[in-house]
């Protein structure tokens, strides 16, 4: 046990040593001083281990042992063959584009022509400080978080999205974070800000060029106004060896409506926390997650949804498919709060389980101290359905046709509602080749 | 239609079958030809659905006795899927519901293994949709019903309409009709009534599962059989469905025990 703290506990100290060369590399002071703090932080905590609740199943020891340096500059020559990670509308797309955690200006694409803010956060930082110092950090809490102070601490670049008020944004924005180097240790952060009645569609994405180990510690936050709207959808599609920390806060006003798909394929080890804070009067989110794995993967997704006003709607499904000897994690936590009155809330939670040893621990939890609210949460884990093979069989499809159909349908429904048509074909495509077995 | 020098088509023979150990077949006998529609009716439970599940190859019921031989072939050794394209079709009771599988690709998949299956073409997605819209228009189908997920939703009628739609599609030698006219309100019976009859032929035969007689009126049977506690317990023409719906299937228990005291005495 002492020896398990100790080596945690290099982890943490030899990502820190590192610190030093970045902190001075910002001039403003605010955001010095929030890093400063977030360093502070890093320093009291400890890494989290299995005998906490939140990390029961999520053991991070084999992380501990690789405190990965942050990657070098990717070389520029090369850089033209990342631009297969576009998407296929690249020409109407907006994006921000990001290798082994540095933003790379020559393969982003920011048109200023329209009323949208958005880029690295050093070339906002100084026009839009306000903005900027009043949200970075604001939702992301880092007092109790390791990884979040982590990521605070180090806070370098960062994709920044600031829609003014009643912007409404077509074209959807691509943040597209690369991994190409083994061995190294990424920050990624993003901002959003949607102001009131404003509306996009953001894409957070995670590629990797190679089968490499790496770590990634990447925060999130969205903070929508009254009436905004944000499509979010997050693809988490990194090497099966990766180490992926995730954590992304969404802070919802009055009548603002967030609607977010996470898909989740990659990494060795991922934890994905979401907290989403119905911080206004009908205010309304839909989430739907996918989580899949195979091999030895783990894939662990917390997600906490905050009703602290009344006439809020929350919708959540998680589906999960664990094949060979994957482990599935879905921790799915809903509060009512005591003046959350009509609250509206659904959460469903399905896993199927295509082998014996494959895993899923799947636990909903509500939690409502409202009287007047609707709420319900149901969770199945299991086999295919034994019914719906013979009917299919019945009509002439084999067996092993019958399977993988079945098994494709399961997370297709999750991917059907992605808007972005080149997007949505390259994920059913993955869901396809990943869920035929001949 | 009845015709004595048509093939047999199916030959059942002493057939025995349990699920998780209990016996529900008790020695099943049963021989359709080919042009030959024929009526199985009785109470629930009396081990009618099983049969046509049997039939079907479901993989919850097992045979312990007796033989089934199909189109000259030992139907039992075969997989559910293999029947299935050498031409038994069952349409089910109970159709199964199936979220996140568009019910064109199902459609489509099931006609395109079939056909291959016979050595004959597959069509593609365009091709596919006007085959199957004019099919459609058979059982006054909506083609919204192509874009949904299979059977998801669907209401009763809907569900079994589908259901057709599948045999109009495959083209069964021998089509199984497991309580099709449950749920029916009388305009959709008329409807499906009219699609098979529509679709059969001298060279394909139908087995009617059905409590009531109401289907009857619609779709003719050439033979009645009665199924008690897992036997065919009388056999006899479309006429028997009536008297069965005048007297009740009481009236068999009772012409039935009245026989065995007779043969005991």
């Amino acid at each position: 046990m002492t020896l398990m703290t100790l080596s945690n506990n290099d982890y943490i100290n030899s990502l820190v040593e590192r610190w030093g060369s970045y902190s001075n590399s910002t001039n403003v002071a605010w955001l010095n001083q929030l890093r400063s703090e977030a360093l502070h932080c890093v320093n009291k905590l400890r890494m989290p281990t299995t005998h906490m609740e939140a990390w029961r199943f999520t053991d991070l020891s084999s992380l501990a042992k690789l405190s990965f340096p942050e990657a070098l500059l990717f070389p520029r020559d090369q850089l033209s063959e990342l631009a297969r990670f576009f998407l296929s509308e690249s020409e109407s797309e907006y994006r921000l584009v990001f290798i082994d955690g540095h933003y790379v200006a020559e393969l982003s694409q920011i048109d200023s022509s329209e009323k949208i803010i958005q880029g690295n956060l050093s070339s906002l930082i100084l026009s839009h400080n306000q903005i900027i110092s009043s949200h970075l950090g604001k939702l992301a809490e880092f007092q109790d978080d390791l990884f979040t102070a982590l990521n605070t601490a180090f806070i370098q670049d960062c994709a920044c999205v600031i829609l003014p008020r009643n912007v409404s944004i077509a074209r959807p924005i691509h943040l597209l974070f690369i991994s190409t180097q083994s061995e190294t240790t990424s920050y990624p952060r993003c901002l959003v800000v949607a102001e009131s009645g404003s509306h996009a569609t953001i894409i957070e994405d995670y590629v990797a060029t190679n089968e490499n180990v790496y770590v990634t510690h990447s925060v999130a936050e969205f903070f929508l106004a009254d009436s905004a709207k944000i499509n979010h959808y997050r693809i988490q599609r990194d090497s099966n060896q990766a180490f992926h920390i995730a954590n992304h806060v969404v802070s919802l006003s009055a009548s603002s409506y967030y609607a977010g798909v996470n898909i989740t394929f990659g990494a060795q080890i991922s934890r994905f926390s979401q907290r989403i804070e119905l911080g206004g009067e009908g205010a309304e989110c839909s989430i739907e997650g996918f989580t899949l794995i195979t091999g030895q993967q783990l894939a662990d997704t917390h997600t906490f949804i905050d009703h602290m006003k009344p006439q809020g709607k929350s919708r959540q499904i998680h589906k999960c498919i664990a094949d060979g000897s994957a482990h599935g994690v879905f921790n799915g936590a809903v509060m009512v709060r005591p003046h959350a009155q009509q609250t509206d809330s659904a959460q469903m939670s399905r896993s199927l389980l295509l082998t014996d040893k494959a895993r899923i621990d799947a636990k909903p939890q509500l939690e409502i101290f409202a009287d007047n609210v609707k709420c319900s949460h149901g969770a199945t884990v299991g086999q295919l359905n034994k019914e719906e093979i013979f009917y299919l069989r019945s009509r002439g499809i084999s067996e092993s046709v019958a399977r993988n159909l079945l098994t494709y349908a399961f997370g297709g429904e999750v991917i059907e509602h992605i808007a972005v048509p080149s997007l949505k074909a390259q994920l059913e495509e993955t869901v396809l080749l990943r869920t035929q077995i001949a | 239609m009845i015709d004595q020098n048509s093939k047999t088509l199916l030959e059942v023979r002493d057939l025995h079958a349990k699920v998780s150990d209990v016996e529900i077949l008790k020695g099943v006998n049963l021989t359709v030809k080919c042009g030959e529609i024929h009526a199985i009716m009785g109470l629930n439970g009396s081990g009618k659905s099983t049969f046509a599940k049997v039939l079907a190859g479901h993989p919850g019921y097992q045979v312990t006795a007796g033989s089934v031989s199909f189109d000259n072939q030992d139907l039992l050794s075969l997989e559910p899927e293999v029947r299935s394209r050498n031409g038994i079709f069952l349409a089910f009771q109970y159709p199964i519901e199936i979220p996140g599988v568009a019910n064109s690709q199902f459609l489509r998949l099931a006609y395109n293994t079939n056909q291959l299956s016979r050595g004959k073409e597959e069509l593609d997605p365009l091709e596919f949709d006007d085959f199957v819209r004019e099919k459609m228009q058979l059982l006054e189908m909506n083609v919204d019903f192509l874009d949904r997920s299979v059977n998801e939703g669907f209401s009763g009628g809907e569900k079994k309409r589908n259901e057709i739609l599948q045999m109009a599609l495959l083209e069964p030698k021998l089509a199984i009709l497991d309580e099709t006219d449950s749920g029916l309100d009388i305009d959709a019976l008329r409807i499906v009534a009219s699609g098979v009859n529509k679709l059969t032929n001298k060279d394909n035969a139908i087995i009617l599962v059905t409590h009531y007689q109401r289907l009857l009126d619609y779709i003719v049977p050439d033979y009645v059989h009665i199924m008690e506690s897992g036997r065919i317990i009388k056999t006899s023409g479309k006429d028997l469905a009536k008297e069965l719906e005048v007297h009740g299937y009481d009236w068999i228990k009772a012409d039935q025990l009245a026989k065995s005291t007779e043969s005991s005495i």
